[in-house]
């Protein structure tokens, strides 16, 4: 599917929730995967505890965990879709306790400054 | 300005159903335009028919379908949030073999990509939500 007409728009995806306490961190990946179809300019950020989203070894069956559908792997097959611009909020993930290498995917590590650089350059800003 | 308006949170437990309200009303009084209104989340539970809040309340959902009359506004409510939530319209209710439909009047039901067109086709993408 094409842009609307050409325009190319720089879509940044604000995750900011744990991943099952609510269902924001669901269903924003819901939209940045259909909206990978309009080949818009994605980035995604993750903040404050939106950082456990991206966290490795989630287990969620109803054996192991909270009876609920672990979507964490898809992250990973993002860039299938061609969204590959993923920023992790440096001090949101030192409070946590988590470095990279705890993390599912790739991301590129911003503090304050960066990540208010980042969004100003945004056209549409999706906070979930 | 062209606007387009997104709407994550449920009537009444939340202000920003209000708040969107108040916003598009005042900006089609201004004479701007609104491209789309789009509810996700619990945002879908605006459209819902079946709300009925006690007679001295507003009525969040037929003040929706009002504005949408009036001024043509394109209300518009993700599929899949709403099937999660037992939003459905005639035909979804068909197809999924349910014996209702609760879609109230002016809104339509449709794809995330909606959302997506909004984000591109407006001036300005404006989100209420927590």
């Amino acid at each position: 599917m094409d842009g609307e007409g050409g325009v190319i728009k720089k879509f940044l995806y604000v995750n900011r929730k744990a991943p099952y306490g609510t269902i924001y961190a669901l269903e924003s990946l819901e939209v940045v995967l259909i909206g990978a179809a309009f080949e818009q300019d994605v980035s995604l950020v993750f903040i404050d505890d939106g950082v456990y989203q991206l966290k490795k070894g989630q287990q969620t069956t109803v054996d192991s965990g909270i009876g609920v559908k672990d979507f964490s792997k898809t992250y990973r097959a993002l860039e299938g879709y061609d969204v590959e611009k993923l920023y992790v909020d440096k001090k949101s993930m030192e409070m946590r306790g988590l470095s990279t290498s705890d993390l599912n995917v790739d991301v590129e590590v911003l503090d304050d400054a960066q990540m208010a650089d980042l969004m100003a350059q945004q056209d549409i800003i999706l906070s979930f | 300005m062209k606007f387009s308006i997104m709407v994550n949170e449920g009537p009444y437990q939340h202000q920003s159903s209000d708040s969107a309200y108040q916003f598009t009303k005042a900006a089609l009084e201004k004479g701007h335009e609104i491209f789309r209104v789009f509810f996700y989340h619990d945002g879908v539970n605006n459209a819902t028919c079946l709300t009925v809040p006690p007679q001295d309340d507003r009525h969040v959902v037929n003040r929706w379908s009002e504005l949408s009359k009036k001024y043509n506004l394109d209300l518009v409510v993700c599929i899949a949030a709403a099937q999660r939530r037992g939003i459905l319209d005639d035909n979804e209710a068909k197809r999924q073999g349910k014996n209702a439909s609760n879609i109230a009047e002016g809104f339509r039901i449709s794809g995330l990509g909606q959302l997506i067109e909004a984000g591109i086709q407006a001036d300005r993408l404006v989100v209420f939500g927590d």
